[in-house]
């Protein structure tokens, strides 16, 4: 017998590096979950993650959430805005969760110091483990279309062709949330992701 | 009514608010700070950020002597530094509602140690709420100043890391205003204020007095209660190992304790006895398990869940599994993907201040005793320049200690003692520190890194920058004439981007028979940074690819491509500066012996 809860609650583990705008992304996913009427729980731990250190946020979201946290092999979507990060986090997917993966890569100093290598198969590994995974080349993107700050919504556009919450609800929760000045550009970049999912 | 949601931080300050707290005083400390930020933003309030934990709960006490609700917040280390006031609190009691926000870190998240401050509430004999998630944590902040009136002694609200950063929806009544006593002002009370042991012996009776009315509320309290459902498994559990044990058992039956001092004794005693095989899950210490026991009931909790790092549904589901009550198979372990292990630790930021005088620690030789701050983070390599790390301001006295112990023991050692403490931190403790130094004809090399903020806990203001919490303009602690105030004479400013200067400055110092004083001052880069800064760029034809600048671990320094070379040599790299992140402090450029590292003109 498994676990029932396991499969009434979508959850969506956001990854990346300090300063990437991981926080953001899942600030914006949990509360479009909740004005879609959804109980919704994120849980992530500040304080060295501005620092270029690993950061995670945990979003989870159903009629009725309990831990804050997901369980190991329960994810149902790895959004990872650095690519070694999603290989690093690659085990907390459930077997039919989908990555969607930046293919951005930010080489730790650590590696400089001799202190471990940066994962040059990242791609490979993830193909072989999961299934249908989406590849994007979010930071030249978003550059593209001006600023690389749009690799956040270029991303979570993505996700939102993947979850079953309302479209409404995304654009109004990205258009409240960034700069009144970039709300256009940013509304292209979601509609640009979407097409991606 | 409206939904929002909201960090378990962000709901204590927004209940502190509705509940009526006027006053609140705090010294920023992760995983507590944004709850006197948030507080702060609210209309008519009064919210400061102390030198340190101790000096905010007293001003906390003196507040809630007027009858005012009062706020006080720390992290858990910092009650530590706040018990000698909390312990005396304890017998005073105050006419006002005292709310102690403790929030802890299992998992050592951002502390140094993982202490489990529930036992403070046990040792101080005072009242302890713990909230399992946001709206929780916003009702208790109400329920807590209530008790703390009704008993007059202060109510800790524990939370912990999980707590205070998730995120949980929280129904917000915007009239929700409490009905707040009112403050009838000082009221003179020599017997109740005045601790001296005639007065104290009068009052310690009425602690346990208070202790045992306690013990009859935490039986009726709405916020210890029983979820019956299968009685074969009873688990009893707190703060967020309740949501994780809902998650992973959610057909058992569950004792969700809300006030956890003292504990409900009659109900855990009901529960245990309709129960077939009782649990507990918490996390840290057995603080419930250990009563339990005393008790002399059959229970079962750390024997299956860790008393180290925080729980998550895995470890709990895993417990469960090994005491064989797990109602489904636990998922197949998941093994992590190759390559998943690449350390990316938290860093100095580019163009951080501290980089110039932590490498030039490195290059010195010498014994660094370091304090609480960014500074931690040149730990690991390629600076590695401190020995020590300990608490708020330990890093003066403890080389002190060193230096006079190397002296009268007469230890053969050459290597110089120095202490690095940061602005902030030196503020919190380092004063009286410095002051033993001084005092006490010690010969200890301190080094001040002011970078004009408390900069760890994400940017807060401190007695020397100028600026209150809420930005208001005020009198800027001249650090040097503190220095000199405590006798050390020998004190000047210098300047860390300037490298040869730096390491000059320090052989200086260690030369001087005598107790020193270097300030570092360079505002903090993440705070301060202005755009665009004098970025510097590899020149390709001069870079050997020799790695000297690497070993200053910045962020925007990183390998390139392979230097062509047709002699049968070892392979070799270009360096490569990163321009978005680059922000100019030329330390790079100070260490390239080939001046392959220059300034590109905006």
């Amino acid at each position: 017998m498994t676990r029932e809860n396991n499969k009434k609650t979508v959850n969506v583990l956001v990854v990346g590096t300090g300063g990437q705008g991981v926080i953001t992304a899942s600030e914006i996913l949990s509360d479009v979950a909740m004005r879609s009427g959804f109980d919704a729980k994120k849980s992530e731990i500040h304080g060295m993650s501005q620092r270029g250190g690993v950061v995670t946020s945990h979003v989870r979201y159903s009629e009725n959430v309990a831990s804050p946290i997901i369980m190991e092999g329960e994810a149902d979507i790895l959004l990872s805005f650095e690519l070694s990060e999603t290989v690093r986090w690659l085990h907390f997917l459930r077997p039919s969760g989908r990555v969607i993966t930046s293919l951005q890569k930010i080489i730790p100093p650590a590696v400089y110091a001799g202190m471990g290598s940066y994962p040059e198969e990242a791609q490979t590994v993830i193909k072989q483990r999961t299934t249908d995974p989406i590849f994007v080349d979010a930071l030249p993107m978003a550059e593209k279309l001006g600023n690389p700050r749009l690799v956040n919504t270029i991303l979570l556009g993505i996700a939102s062709a993947m979850l079953d919450l309302p479209v409404d609800e995304w654009k109004a929760v990205i258009a409240e949330r960034v700069p009144a000045n970039f709300k256009e550009l940013n509304l292209v970049a979601f509609d640009k992701g979407r097409d991606i999912g | 009514m409206k939904k929002q949601i909201l960090s378990g931080n962000e709901a204590v300050a927004l209940g502190a608010f509705q509940a009526g707290v006027k006053v609140a005083s705090a010294y920023p400390g992760t995983p507590s700070t944004e709850i006197l930020q948030n507080f702060a933003t609210y209309k008519d309030v009064y919210a400061e950020w102390a030198p340190n934990e101790k000096v905010a709960l007293e001003v906390a006490i003196g507040s809630a002597m007027t009858g005012v609700r009062t706020l006080f917040t720390t992290k858990h280390v910092g009650l530590n530094v706040a018990a000698d006031p909390l312990m005396t609190l304890a017998y005073t009691g105050i006419p006002g509602g005292l709310l102690i926000v403790c929030a802890d870190d299992p998992g050592m998240h951002s502390s140094q140690n993982e202490q489990d401050n529930r036992f403070y509430a046990k040792f101080a004999k005072i009242p302890m709420l713990e909230p399992s998630d946001s709206q929780e944590a916003l009702e208790m902040v109400e329920e807590g100043l209530l008790l703390s009136e009704k008993y007059d002694c202060p109510t800790m609200l524990r939370m912990t890391t999980r707590v205070c950063h998730s995120k949980s929806i929280v129904q917000i009544d915007a009239g929700n205003q409490a009905a707040v006593p009112v403050a009838e002002g000082f009221k003179r009370d020599l017997k109740k204020f005045v601790m001296i042991p005639a007065f104290a012996k009068l009052r310690h009776p009425l602690v346990l007095e208070r202790e045992e009315k306690l013990e009859h509320v935490t039986e009726t309290t709405a916020v210890n209660r029983i979820e019956w459902n299968d009685k074969k498994i009873g688990i009893i559990t707190c703060g967020i190992a309740y949501q994780y044990v809902k998650e992973i058992m959610p057909d058992a039956s569950i004792l969700k304790l809300g006030m956890t001092f003292p504990l409900p004794k009659k109900k855990i005693k009901e529960f245990a006895d309709k129960v077939e095989r009782l649990f507990v899950v918490e996390e840290l210490e057995p603080y419930i398990e250990d009563e339990i026991r005393i008790m002399g009931l059959a229970v079962e909790g750390k024997i299956f869940f860790p008393k180290l790092d925080e729980l998550s549904p895995d470890i709990v589901a895993t417990g469960f599994a090994k005491a064989g009550v797990l109602p489904y198979d636990l998922p197949p372990v998941q093994e992590k993907a190759p390559g998943g292990s690449m350390p990316r630790p938290p860093l100095l930021c580019a163009g951080c201040p501290h980089r110039g005088l932590l490498y030039s620690l490195n290059k010195m030789k010498a014994i660094v005793h370091g304090d609480i701050g960014c500074s931690t983070l040149s730990v690991l390599p390629p600076l590695q320049s401190i020995d020590t790390t300990l608490c708020m301001g330990a890093s003066i006295s403890m080389a002190h200690g060193t230096a006079k112990a190397m002296a009268i023991a007469g230890l053969e050692d050459k290597r110089p003692v120095f202490a690095a403490i940061g602005d902030s931190t030196f503020f919190h403790s380092g004063i009286t520190s410095l002051m033993d130094v001084i005092y006490n004809k010690g010969n200890v090399n301190v080094l001040i890194m002011d970078n004009r903020i408390t900069a760890m806990t994400g940017g807060q203001q401190n007695p020397g920058t100028g600026r209150t919490l809420q930005m208001e303009e005020t009198y800027a602690v001249d650090i040097l004439e503190i220095v000199r105030a405590l006798g050390c004479k020998r004190v000047r400013e210098i300047d860390p981007f300037d490298l040869e200067g730096t390491i000059a400055a320090l052989k200086e110092e260690v030369a001087y028979d005598g107790p020193s004083v270097l300030v570092t001052k360079r505002p903090c880069v993440q705070l301060f940074r202005r755009d665009p800064q004098a970025v510097r760029t590899v020149d390709s034809d001069g870079c050997l690819g020799c790695k000297r600048c690497l070993k200053l671990g910045c962020p925007s320094i990183s390998q390139g491509d392979i230097i062509p070379d047709d002699a049968d040599k070892k392979e070799r790299r270009y360096s490569n500066i990163d321009a978005t992140t680059c922000y100019g402090c030329a330390l790079c450029e100070q260490v390239c012996t080939s001046n392959a590292i220059v300034y590109v003109p905006q």
